[in-house]
Formats: C-alpha cells, sequence, structure tokens
C-alpha cells in the first residue's frame, strides 16, 4: 500500500552500450549510467563504453524521453595520467550529461572547479560509507547524492539519510562485489591489471579454463587456481573474492562469499520509506536482452508499489548469477 | 611531523607503521617496548587500523606505550581505522581523529572530517593516486602522506615531484604483507563458521593472518579480520636509493612476528650505505615469519611477483 512517507524513486539503469543505453531508456528507466571507452571508468571491459560522439547521441535519444544519463569517471587516474580523465569529464558535460559520478579526490575537484554548475554523484569507488565521510565530500565537492556502498543494512540507511546533505543510490540488483568498493588490489595483485587505476576487475585475458583427471572444470586467473567445478556444476567466472579456496580452519569453501546475485526486490518499499532517492541495478557488461527484462521488472515493481500493490517478481530469479540470490547486507548485519 | 626535518638533513625516516594484526594486549605492549627501546625507527604508528572490535584491548596500554617510545626517541603518529561504517567504528575514528591533541593520520574521509582542517597526516588507506589529489589534501593541511601500495614506480616519481612542490613528504612501504582488500564481512570469523558479531576474536590465533591457500594448495593470500593482504612479504630494499632519489622522505615497516627490531636494522643499515640490499635481502629472510618476496606493484606487474632471483638456499 502507498504511504504518504514513500518517495517515487529514480531508477537507475546499466548502459555499457548505446543499444543497450536505448534498450534501458524503451524499457522504462527514469536514468541511465555509462562510462567513456578506456580507463576513465570501472568497467573498462573489451566492447564495452562509449565514444565522445555515441555520449552525445545516448543523451539526445534519452532526453527526448524524459530520461537522464549519468557518466561515471569514477577510477582512479595515477600520478602522470590526469589528463584523460579531466577530458572525460569535459567530455560529459559537453555532452550534456545529467551527473557526473566520480570517486577520485582530484577528478572531483577538477569537475567542481572547472564546471561549477555541474551535478557531481559520488560514485561508491569512493568508499564513503558513514555519514562523516559522505559530509565531508559534500562540503569540498559539492556533491548532489552519494552511491552506497553495497554493505549497509536497511535500517542503517535509514539512519544515514537523516545524517547527510545529499541523496542517497542504493543497488538493488546485480552482481554483489565482497570487497570495499574503490579499495580493493587483488586484480592488479594477480593479473597486474587494477580495479582503481584501470578499471579492470579479473580481465578476460587472464582468464584460464581447463579440464583435469576428475573431469572437473577448473577456473584460473593468472596462475592462481580459482575454483574447480565438478562435472555438471554450474562454473562461475574467475573473480578472486568469488572463488573457493583452504584455510588451516576450513577447506575448499567460498572464503569470501558465495556466487550469488544481489535482489533486492522485497526490500524495495523499505528503501523507498529509508529515504533513498535513486535504485540502481548493477550490470554494464550484460546483454541487451538481460537489460531488458531486469529494467522492465523493476519499472513494473515500482508501479506497483508506488500504487499500493504487490508485484510479481519471480522471473527476476532466472536473471541472477548461478541462478542464486541474495539481499546481501541489506536485511541483515549477521551477513557480516 | 619531523619527516620534513629527515628531508632538510638528508636522512631518510624510518617508521613502523601501525600493527595491523590482533596480537594479545601484552604481547603487544612488549612489542612496542622493545622497539621503543631497541629499533632504529623514526616514526611509530599507532592505533588500530582494521577492526573496530578490536579497539578497546591496547588501550589500557597506550599511554605507557607511548611514554616509553617517546623517551626511545621516537615519534608518534596515532593512525585512525581504515573502513568506518558502525557506530562503533564511528566512535573510535572520532576519538582519536577527533581529539586534537595529538598527530594523527587519517585512514579514510570521517577521519578528514573529525581533523576538520588540524595539520595531519595521510594513511595508504586514502587513495592518494595521483598529483591533483595530493594537492587538495596537502590544502586541506595533511603535512605527511602514506601512498597506496598499488602504486607503480612511474607514479611515485611523480608524485615525488609534487609533494616537493606543495612542502609535504611522502612515505611507501617497504616491508610486510601489503593490503590488498578491505570488507565489511569478518573472512577470519568465517573461516571459523562465526560472523563478525559472534566472532569471538579469532583473529587472535594468526599474528601474521590466516593463510588462504588455494584448492590446488599454492599460497595465495592472507586474511586478517575484514582485511585481505598479499601472501608475500613486500622488501623493497632494493629500491630504497631509487625510492630516496625520486624525493621520498620515510619508509614504512608494516610490523610482523619475526625480529621487526632486526627488520629497522636492516634496513637502516641499506638506508646509510653499510650494508648491500642482497646482503640485508639475505639476512631479512631469516626474521621471520617465513614469507616469500614481492615487489611486483612497484614495477607494475602482479602484486604478488618478485623481480630478482630467489637467493640461493643458504
Amino acid at each position: 500500500m502507498t504511504t504518504p512517507d514513500m518517495h517515487r524513486p529514480e531508477l537507475v539503469c546499466p548502459a555499457g552500450t548505446p543499444s543497450a543505453l536505448r534498450t534501458a531508456v524503451d524499457a522504462g528507466a527514469d536514468a541511465v549510467y555509462c562510462g567513456l571507452q578506456g580507463p576513465t571508468n570501472a568497467r573498462n571491459f573489451p566492447g564495452l563504453n562509449f565514444t565522445a560522439q555515441e555520449l552525445r547521441q545516448a543523451v539526445a535519444y534519452a532526453h527526448g524521453r524524459g530520461a537522464k544519463v549519468l557518466l561515471a569517471v569514477n577510477s582512479f587516474p595515477p600520478a602522470g595520467r590526469t589528463a584523460e580523465w579531466k577530458e572525460a569529464v569535459d567530455i560529459g558535460v559537453a555532452a550534456g550529461a545529467d551527473a557526473i559520478i566520480v570517486a577520485d579526490i582530484g577528478v572531483a575537484q577538477y569537475a567542481a572547479r572547472t564546471h561549477p554548475g555541474q551535478r557531481l554523484h559520488l560514485s561508491v569507488q569512493a568508499g564513503a560509507s558513514s555519514p562523516e565521510a559522505i559530509r565531508f565530500y559534500c562540503r569540498a565537492f559539492d556533491i548532489k547524492r552519494v552511491v552506497l556502498p553495497r554493505i549497509l543494512t536497511v535500517k542503517e540507511i535509514s539512519d544515514l539519510h537523516s545524517r547527510i546533505p545529499c541523496e542517497i543510490e542504493a543497488f538493488i540488483f546485480g552482481n554483489i562485489g565482497m570487497m570495499a568498493e574503490g579499495r580493493c588490489s587483488l586484480s592488479s595483485y594477480v593479473t597486474g591489471q587494477s580495479t582503481n587505476m584501470d578499471g579492470v576487475c579479473s580481465p578476460a585475458g587472464d582468464v584460464h579454463y581447463s579440464e583435469d583427471a576428475d573431469g572437473a572444470l577448473v577456473t584460473k586467473l593468472g596462475q592462481f587456481t580459482i575454483d574447480r567445478f565438478a562435472r555438471g556444476e554450474s562454473a562461475g567466472y574467475p573473480t578472486v573474492c568469488k572463488g573457493r579456496y583452504c584455510t588451516k580452519a576450513k577447506s575448499g569453501y567460498y572464503a569470501f562469499e558465495e556466487p550469488v546475485s544481489l535482489n533486492l526486490t522485497r526490500l524495495l518499499p523499505d528503501l523507498m520509506r529509508a529515504g533513498v532517492t535513486a535504485l540502481k541495478i548493477e550490470g554494464r557488461q550484460r546483454s541487451r536482452a538481460y537489460v531488458k527484462a531486469v529494467v522492465a521488472a523493476f519499472r513494473r515493481a515500482v508501479d506497483a508499489y508506488m500504487a499500493g500493490r504487490e508485484p510479481g517478481l519471480d522471473n527476476l530469479l532466472a536473471l541472477t548469477e548461478g541462478h542464486r540470490e541474495t539481499q546481501g547486507a541489506f536485511r541483515s548485519k549477521a551477513w557480516r | 611531523m619531523g619527516t620534513a626535518d629527515n628531508v632538510a638533513d638528508g636522512r631518510a625516516g624510518l617508521t613502523l607503521g601501525p600493527l595491523l594484526f590482533h596480537w594479545p594486549a601484552e604481547t603487544r605492549r612488549d612489542f612496542y617496548f622493545r622497539i621503543a627501546d631497541e629499533a632504529a625507527v623514526d616514526t611509530v604508528y599507532l592505533g588500530e587500523v582494521v577492526c573496530s572490535k578490536r579497539a578497546p584491548y591496547f588501550e589500557a596500554h597506550v599511554a605507557e606505550v607511548a611514554d616509553r617510545l617517546q623517551a626511545g626517541g621516537k615519534r608518534v603518529v596515532y593512525s585512525t581505522l581504515a573502513e568506518v561504517m558502525s557506530r562503533l567504528d564511528l566512535q573510535v575514528a572520532e576519538s582519536v581523529a577527533g581529539a586534537g591533541e595529538v598527530f594523527v593520520e587519517a585512514n579514510d574521509a570521517s577521519a578528514l572530517w573529525f581533523l576538520d582542517g588540524r595539520p595531519h597526516a595521510i594513511g595508504p588507506f586514502v587513495n592518494t593516486y595521483n598529483e591533483d589529489t595530493l594537492a587538495f589534501l596537502a590544502g586541506n593541511n595533511a603535512t605527511h602522506v602514506t601512498l597506496p601500495p598499488e602504486l607503480p614506480k612511474a607514479s611515485v616519481a611523480v608524485l615525488g615531484q609534487a609533494a616537493r612542490d606543495l612542502g609535504v613528504t611522502l612515505e611507501v612501504q617497504v616491508y610486510g604483507r601489503v593490503p590488498l582488500a578491505l570488507s565489511a564481512r569478518c573472512y577470519h570469523a568465517r573461516a571459523h563458521g562465526r560472523i563478525k558479531d559472534t566472532c569471538r576474536f579469532v583473529c587472535e590465533e594468526d599474528p601474521d593472518g590466516i593463510d588462504l591457500k588455494t584448492l590446488d594448495g599454492r599460497s595465495f593470500l592472507a586474511v586478517n579480520g575484514i582485511q585481505t593482504l598479499s601472501h608475500p612479504c613486500l622488501n623493497l630494499l632494493h629500491e630504497l636509493d631509487g625510492l630516496r632519489g625520486m624525493g621520498i622522505a620515510a619508509f614504512r615497516l608494516s610490523p610482523h612476528s619475526g625480529d621487526m627490531v632486526e627488520v629497522a636494522r636492516l634496513f637502516r643499515a641499506v638506508l646509510d650505505g653499510a650494508m648491500t640490499p642482497q646482503e640485508a635481502t639475505r639476512r631479512l629472510a631469516r626474521t621471520g615469519p617465513d614469507l616469500p618476496f614481492a615487489d611486483g606493484f612497484y614495477h607494475g606487474a602482479e602484486g604478488y611477483s618478485w623481480s630478482r632471483e630467489p637467493e640461493p638456499a643458504l
């Protein structure tokens, strides 16, 4: 049932490519987020992301249909290479992006100083997980919205809402990373390709699949075995934080997290009451068909909740990674 | 922070970073007493950086440890938590960064909020990846910055130049397991079938972290509460000269259960030109714990890798 304290949230959807962007807009996204080609955003994968011209066209398409475009410039330029990130900010502003999503302090300051009227969002990659950290960024760079790390409970988000001067965007669906965003060097430890500096996590060129003597599928990243799947078991992509390992206390267990997807469908009303302005769907690396299905399903869900109806959302389970889902940290501290 | 003096007189500073692991309070106190009396370090960072639940355990000893360190001629800097999320985290962060009387190393943005522009140091858990970020932090009254361990040599060189122009001193970690990731979840508790709230401080069993191996038995990572570290031990003995040439003012040893007084002596000897890096590396391997060396991040390679030939067995 609709309650007066429930606000209509903005549905923020992933767009890895121009065609995915059009698909997301057509499926009912209120906003789409995307990145430019190269290391300036945290999804620097082959075949993904936009040229400056594609971004301009994408903004025109979205604006023509009442949707916003948010440009992620949310990796961390290594010293000596900041010009590329500044150019990305300039391209976003010139294209008419509705917000630039920043993480690096230097990039944030450049954007705030060079383009004082431009709306800035603080990326989840900035790892601001407390009211004081968020207020620090708001004061320094006039941040208008923070994308929260996927480690807070709904109760904590609600508490946070009253203690910060900006809007909240929270992840509701998709791949759930275990490590604090923007503070993980596991990819560069194994492959030399850095999530923070190169926008790359577990690059495909370092992934190896092989079959062992028992017919099991062994997945490796660089030189390290990340997991082993018995025949018939569905195999996951070898990301360090989703592998199985051994310690003296336990063998062959998911030391960090089971390979599950985040699905907060059932918590949507709670999040809407907690003061969350925008609901974010992860998955810029996903196919157009995936984007279409997920965006359309969440469009229906949000609209149903706003109209006081219960949405039917079971079809989303089939789209989650490994067909298993979790509410992650959002429901309970026991996750930690 | 006296490292500026070190730069002025050309003497590189050697520092002892905050203890990342959960040692019994008395062990920790006695460790610092020995450092105070015997170790060739100029600065010692105190404070709980990894887990706010651990913080109360050492509180009773902090004052006497700080006194002893200062009596031993060491500067004391207080490091804040790397990840601040819960109410307890915030209380711990504020108790250090908001104190106002001590010199603080900030490890996240909430500490910067509590410091409110007072002079401070920036720790390696803040993402100081480039000269623009460094300039902002200097403008916010940071006087000393320890760089993230992931940065390659080329970027360290650019930052070294920028730091000189900004009047800020820089520090890099040169010894110890390399911090790689932080999480909201405690992986130490998870390894024992528990969660963070019911951990019963099982991390106290592992003075250098719990070794994490791949399914085929290869040493891979180390888990320390909510933190993940490298399996190998960073060793930049061979790079000290180059780092000094780039203007790096201080070199951080991250504490382990081995003989840290000897570790400090070896690094001091190489900095002073009294020992070759080769000889110091041979001796470093005997200080414990028994871990391979790595220097990959500095060379822009895989972080676990080691750019030198393995030393012949002794």
